[in-house]
């Protein structure tokens, strides 16, 4: 670009200098970089999508139900011939689920991570990771078939005296969302924590450091924002999660405690699941109210995911 | 406060909490029950791995106990029945399946692969629209995949393209589900093929598009293909979004792509699950042994590929 410049600049008595320039026009090259541009675009016409098709009934939505009583009603009931459209019940559902998921999952994701980055020998490491990975691939629809017919009589039999009735618990559910999402935590947060550079460990060490202290005081913290936003995907993985709480949550939308884990609860994506799979007849309320609470659901994780992304972009720019 | 602040200055920092820990650890003298913790931490780190594996262990055993009785060729050669459950099988399930996922393949693989030719190669990362491409799809692998449903409802299913409920629908809400997948793998692909090879092609007066036609997209293949595998193999495993893009429906006639009723395998399984019948609980547990083999190998081959054929430039 520079010499082609000089050339133009070069006033007179200056050599004449091959240009750098493309003798043709090249045509099929601009065309194949729009096309190419396009398929990036649909992305962008996907979000769009998204938010238009969320959007448009929610507005409708809000027409027929005050916003105050959605986000603050405690009583959901919105397919009944006397509806009511309390968000809360389902919005603690979900909320209940993802906790105990967060309970199984990052104590272990984070352990496990750990024992992966600091611990084990590169060859046990080579094969953990791998069948992690593979792990995470395992269909949510099996996850729940496992927590419904497997995991809820085991509980029973392991924690006899909680009040199991039915066949469904919010408790059993948050567990197999837990499991889903361990390897999920433990590749993310082991990616994290490789990351740190191996003079900060290595300066520890000469300084007799043992290797507890070594992963607790050194490599954790130096790793810790990667370490958050695995905890924070994780958490919008189980807020968004249906097949399992479809499957071994129930579908009673009820306000409990996080420790009353034998509940039947309904989540948010539950409701959606159930509810959309009739054909119902657009711009009804029932139609509408799913895409209110898909609109509430899309909000929470998007908030979620523009955390992790900004804390997995600022570790990086510190050690790469 | 966060210690990773920010460039060299939270580098510095933690290096010195670190020497502060490791050193007051040293000189501390309590050598034996240092020992010890160590021992104990190991243990608990050992003991959270074993959970974490066996969890997941579990579920395969547990499929593979549940439903060998049902493991036979009826299973894949029978269609759907409320009446005889006895004889019932999945095979318009399976049908249905290879419709959607061939649907989903066709899209994928031109959109996913020109999108991230585009955002590695062409795109001027100084322009905001291109950085908001890229955050918008790191946004959209996020999105959980019942708001996918709810897009494939309101605009696939209805709205402006208005397939209905058939496979056509599911291929578009699913490809579009699993795009960002095949768009973050194929770009790291992309970005593991060194510059000086297109730097190299280019000088010698190859045009963009040539060079990436004949160098990079070659030398990025496998890492690719891992992409677009394990992106296919979520798309057979995923039943949310297809619940609300027709798939329940109880399909007991052989699907075709763009008219009639279809069913996907997990969401057949899903159906049979939700039913009080013992009988259709050994069934769905059947169904998941054939989509856990088929889904693990896939996933295994994907990441095998890609470890064998990781390049050292």
């Amino acid at each position: 670009m520079s010499i082609s410049e000089d050339a133009a600049g070069g006033g007179a008595g200056s050599i004449a200098r091959p240009r750098l320039e493309a003798s043709s026009p090249r045509y099929g090259e601009k065309l194949i970089r729009a096309l190419l541009g396009l398929c990036a675009l649909v992305s962008v016409a996907t979000t769009l999508a998204i938010v238009i098709s969320l959007l448009v009934p929610t507005i409708g939505f809000f027409g027929e139900v005050p916003f105050v009583d959605f986000l603050f009603g405690t009583d959901w009931a919105p397919t009944f011939a006397d509806a009511t459209f309390g968000v809360l019940p389902i919005v603690i559902g979900t909320l209940t689920v993802t906790f105990w998921a967060l309970v199984v999952a990052i104590p272990v994701g984070l352990l496990s991570a750990i024992y992966l980055a600091e611990y084990a020998p590169s060859r046990v490491r080579r094969t953990i990771k791998p069948v992690l990975e593979v792990l995470e691939g395992v269909p949510t629809v099996a996850i729940g078939l496992f927590a419904l017919y497997f995991l809820r009589p085991l509980f029973e039999d392991v924690l006899p005296f909680l009040p199991w009735s039915g066949p469904f618990s919010v408790g059993v559910a948050g567990f197999a969302v837990g499991l889903m999402i361990v390897p999920l935590v433990a590749s993310v947060a082991d990616d994290a924590m490789r990351a740190v550079p191996s003079g900060l460990r290595q300066g520890a060490y000469a300084l007799g450091a043992g290797k507890m202290t070594v992963s607790l005081r050194v490599v954790l913290p130096a790793a810790i924002s990667g370490v958050v936003a695995a905890f924070v995907l994780a958490t919008s993985r189980a807020i968004g999660e249906t097949m399992v709480v479809l499957l071994a949550a129930g579908a009673t939308p009820q306000m409990t405690f996080p420790w009353q884990v034998t509940e039947s609860v309904q989540t948010m994506t539950a409701f959606i699941g159930t509810t959309a799979t009739g054909d119902i007849a657009t711009g009804t309320i029932t139609y509408d109210t799913i895409f209110a609470v898909g609109a509430l659901l899309f909000v929470m994780t998007l908030i979620m995911n523009m955390f992790a992304i900004r804390l997995v972009r600022r570790f990086r720019e510190v050690y790469e | 406060m966060s210690p990773v602040s920010g460039g060299p200055a939270g580098r510095t920092r933690l290096a010195t909490a670190g020497a502060r820990a490791a050193t007051v650890g040293a000189l501390a003298g309590n050598g034996r029950r240092d020992r010890f913790a160590g021992a104990a931490f190991l243990a608990l780190l050992l003991l959270a791995l074993t959970v974490a594996l066996t969890g997941l262990a579990s579920l395969l055993i547990w499929a593979a106990i549940e439903g060998a009785p049902r493991l036979n060729i009826g299973l894949f050669t029978e269609g759907p029945s409320s009446l005889s459950p006895e004889t019932a099988g999945y095979r318009t399930a399976i049908l249905g399946t290879v419709y959607v996922i061939g649907g989903v393949i066709a899209l994928i693989v031109p959109l996913g692969v020109g999108a991230a030719v585009y955002l590695e190669q062409f795109a001027d990362r100084s322009r905001w629209w291109n950085r908001f491409i890229e955050l918008n799809i790191q946004n959209l692998a996020g999105v959980p995949s019942i708001v996918f449903g709810i897009l494939g409802l309101a605009f696939i299913v209805r709205g402006p393209f208005s397939l209905g409920f058939v496979a056509a629908a599911a291929s578009m809400t699913l490809a579009l589900l699993v795009l960002p997948t095949v768009i973050l793998a194929s770009r790291e692909a992309i970005r593991a093929v060194p510059p000086s090879i297109s730097e190299g092609s280019m000088a010698l007066g190859a045009t963009r598009w040539q060079t990436v036609r004949r160098q990079v997209l070659p030398a990025a293949l496998p890492g690719i293909l891992t992409g677009v595998i394990l992106a296919v193999a979520r798309a057979i495993g995923e039943a949310a979004p297809l619940l609300m893009v027709g798939a329940v429906t109880f399909v007991t006639v052989d699907p075709s792509f763009f008219e009639g009723g279809y069913s996907t395998l997990p969401v057949q399984i899903y159906n049979y699950a939700t039913r009080p019948q013992e009988v259709f609980q050994v069934l769905a547990a059947a169904g998941v042994i054939v989509m856990l083999v088929v889904l693990l190998a896939m996933n295994s081959f994907a990441i095998w590929l890609r470890n064998r054929y990781e390049r050292e430039w």
